[in-house]
């Protein structure tokens, strides 16, 4: 079996401050192999973004080590073996669509033929080839970040790194973008590490889900997502897919801390 | 014909002020020495016009190289100061303290140094105009959203891209507003210079002298002169302010 692409062994964060100190994650070990897509799951505080910035060398782990594509997080970074996408498109707006996709190509120093040709094939991708000339503000949250989506994927990267990408979007729009996001992964075959609170999105998109608890964060348990490929519309309807969302849910709510006040919240038919 | 929908409130405002001044003039016979009526002042205007339109050009030249030297100074020593935040802190506090420094209080002192023609005149807006610049400038080189930071350092982009292609863009809006501001406060600080002493041929001495001479229309048309180059100066600035950055504007407007 070939080496995972990301491989977390024993990673510790503690956020120090005046107010004292936070720890943030304990323990965690993860190994992701090539082309999974692995989600991970908690309540706020949970620290899965930290962990996603650990991942992306974003933030530097208390203790353990990161090892991506067989080198240190930091190397892999600077390798721009990433593509990251964040809860908030971060367009600059004073590039155009087009411009902004091709940011990452400019500062990776690409050759001017790339440049130009990537772009617009990258738009099309996320079917907003016609908007190429536009500013980003005259764009719906949800088109912004596809334009973010088609940026991170501007240098063909290995790893796509996505922190609640559609936590901002309505229900409607979420679910058509999980399905972009699927047809896109499967043309680049990038291995995703994606970070989400509904549990709807981890099922449907996932090979795996990662469960965690906060205070501090730790993997509670992972489930493995055995849905048929490719997903659909109609996977969102099948029995195996409700009772994976019944696992998850469930696994959340061991945590006696958590059971609070999360009726209802993240299932498929809650909204 | 939005524009001129949009505009014409304002003139109207005008106009009516005007009738106002003309009316009040004469319903209380004012002396023309006190306070000229409208009419009057724009007779003097032409009749002085020659000497005006030299007037005016001896001062706006002063104003508007002062204000390239002092806004192009404040920008490159920001720039300079952005490669540092720990200097950049430094000296900040210090040069928004100056905001609140009359530098024109300086201007008999220019003379001294600089002489009585343009160069004191030059001097004190370079003053007045390049804090203001450098503090605009600076905060907008180092108040980038820290996710649009965290892009770049995504990336791995050097410290030279992160300038080029994010603090620079980003700090425009910024910068632009102080130039803006600070082609109003050029013609401020060459017109009330040329108070403290300069040659005839110039805005400030000329209203200083007709004034004191209670030759009220006259001083009354110079300062219509100072008004007019304020304006324009400060319109052609907004002008490439939009030239520059149209995505800014078509935000708001859009």
């Amino acid at each position: 079996m070939a080496a995972p692409i990301i491989e977390l062994t024993a990673v510790d964060k503690t956020f120090e401050s005046r107010a004292g100190a936070t720890e943030a994650l304990r323990a965690i070990s993860l190994a992701v192999e090539a082309g999974e897509f692995v989600s991970i799951i908690g309540p706020s505080g949970c620290g899965k973004s930290s962990l996603l910035r650990i991942v992306g060398d974003l933030v530097q782990p208390s203790a353990g080590t990161v090892r991506v594509n067989g080198k240190s997080a930091r190397q892999a970074r600077l390798d721009r073996d990433y593509g990251i996408v964040f809860q908030t498109p971060v367009l600059y707006e004073w590039r155009t669509v087009l411009e902004n996709v091709k940011l990452p190509l400019e500062l990776a120093g690409r050759p001017r033929g790339e440049r130009e040709r990537r772009p617009p094939t990258l738009l099309r991708l996320v079917g907003l080839e016609e908007f190429a000339g536009h500013h980003p503000w005259q764009l719906s949250g949800g088109m912004q970040q596809r334009v973010s989506i088609a940026r991170a994927l501007a240098l063909n990267p290995s790893i796509l790194l996505m922190d609640e990408p559609f936590g901002a979007l309505d229900e409607m729009t979420r679910e058509r973008l999980n399905q972009e996001l699927l047809q896109v992964c499967a043309e680049t075959a990038a291995t995703v590490l994606f970070v989400t609170h509904s549990i709807a999105e981890a099922v449907f998109l996932s090979s795996r889900i990662v469960v965690m608890s906060p205070r501090p964060g730790h993997i509670d348990r992972i489930v493995t997502v055995d849905l048929p490929h490719p997903r659909v519309d109609k996977t969102r309807a099948l029995p195996r897919f409700f009772e994976l969302v019944t696992e998850v849910r469930q696994s959340l709510r061991e945590d006696p801390r958590l059971a609070a006040g999360r009726e209802g919240q993240d299932g498929p038919g809650a909204r | 014909m939005s524009r001129v929908r949009e505009y014409a409130p304002a003139a109207l405002v005008l106009a009516l002020g005007l009738v106002l001044w003309e009316a009040v003039v004469f319903a209380f016979s004012i002396e023309f020495y006190l306070l000229p009526a409208p009419h009057v002042i724009v007779q003097s205007l032409r009749e002085n016009y020659p000497v005006l339109v030299e007037a005016g050009l001896y001062t706006f030249t002063e104003a508007v190289l002062g204000w390239v030297l002092g806004c192009g100074g404040g920008i490159l020593a920001a720039m300079a100061a952005s490669r540092s935040p720990a200097f950049a802190s430094l000296v900040l506090p210090y040069a928004i303290a100056s905001a609140s420094v009359p530098i024109i209080a300086l201007a008999p002192l220019a003379i001294v140094w600089f002489g009585v023609e343009q160069g004191s005149k030059i001097a004190i807006v370079v003053l007045m105009t390049f804090f203001p610049t450098f503090v605009s400038t600076l905060r907008g080189l180092l108040g980038v959203a820290p996710q649009s930071l965290e892009l770049m350092t995504s990336y791995a982009a050097s410290e030279q891209q992160i300038f080029w292609k994010l603090r620079l863009p980003a700090s425009l809006p910024m910068t632009l507003t102080a130039l803006r501001a600070c082609a109003t406060l050029a013609m401020i600080g060459a017109v009330v210079s040329e108070f403290f002493g300069g040659p005839v041929k110039s805005l400030g001495v000329y209203i200083k002298s007709t004034a004191s001479l209670f030759q009220t229309r006259q001083a009354w048309s110079a300062i219509l002169v100072a008004c007019a180059l304020g304006l324009l100066f400060y319109f052609a600035v907004a002008l490439v302010e939009r030239l520059v950055m149209p995505w800014h504007f078509e935000r708001r407007e859009g």
